[in-house]
């Protein structure tokens, strides 16, 4: 990966409280996985960064990469690598989800 | 060509001997979903978890798969 598009990713990552890279947008996801993570996210009415991942093939690889996780969407909160779909499903059903969001909810 | 449930079973058990492994297929021939339990989850964060069984499958990971709903747990 390029130190350029590594930079790009960083100061994404941590210059939004919550991002998702995902494939397609919110309001067009393009993929089901994509799709199950925006809705999850939009359930908390939270204020959240989205990344098309398809629009550029750097980024694309370079997620992949930054967070050692092979698959799209991926979750930021605070910087930290929260997971993919299938944990972000998990952490939503169990309360985990409610409980890290919780405090960006009350700020925004 | 995607490889079948059974032959990414077996690449787990390959990287995590003690792993109780099942792969379905839930849609077409490259859509899988797995469960994989094993102790050495013990005391790893899911991330951690994932990212020992995402090893196990390799560059599969990245191509032959097209997607993977994946579950592990502490056995």
């Amino acid at each position: 990966m390029s130190d350029s598009v590594h930079e790009q990713i960083d100061q994404v990552v941590k210059g939004n409280d919550v991002v998702l890279f995902m494939k397609g947008t919110p309001d067009f996801p393009q993929c089901g996985f994509s799709q199950r993570v925006s809705a999850i996210l939009a359930s908390y009415e939270i204020p959240y960064a989205a990344v098309n991942i398809l629009l550029n093939e750097d980024v694309r690889q370079g997620i992949k990469e930054y967070s050692d996780w092979p698959t799209i969407p991926q979750l930021y909160v605070k910087a930290d690598f929260i997971g993919g779909c299938d944990i972000i499903s998990e952490m939503h059903e169990n309360g985990e989800l409610e409980e890290l969001l919780a405090p960006l909810k009350k700020e925004a | 060509m995607p490889p079948k449930p059974e032959d990414i079973a077996e690449m787990v058990r390959q990287h995590i001997p003690d792993a109780h492994v099942q792969v379905r297929l839930y849609s077409g021939d490259d859509h899988f979903e797995m469960d994989v339990v094993s102790a050495s989850f013990a005391g790893k964060t899911r991330i951690a978890q994932h990212q020992m069984v995402y090893a196990a499958l390799g560059d599969n990971m990245k191509e032959a798969i097209h997607a993977l709903a994946l579950k592990t747990s502490v056995s």
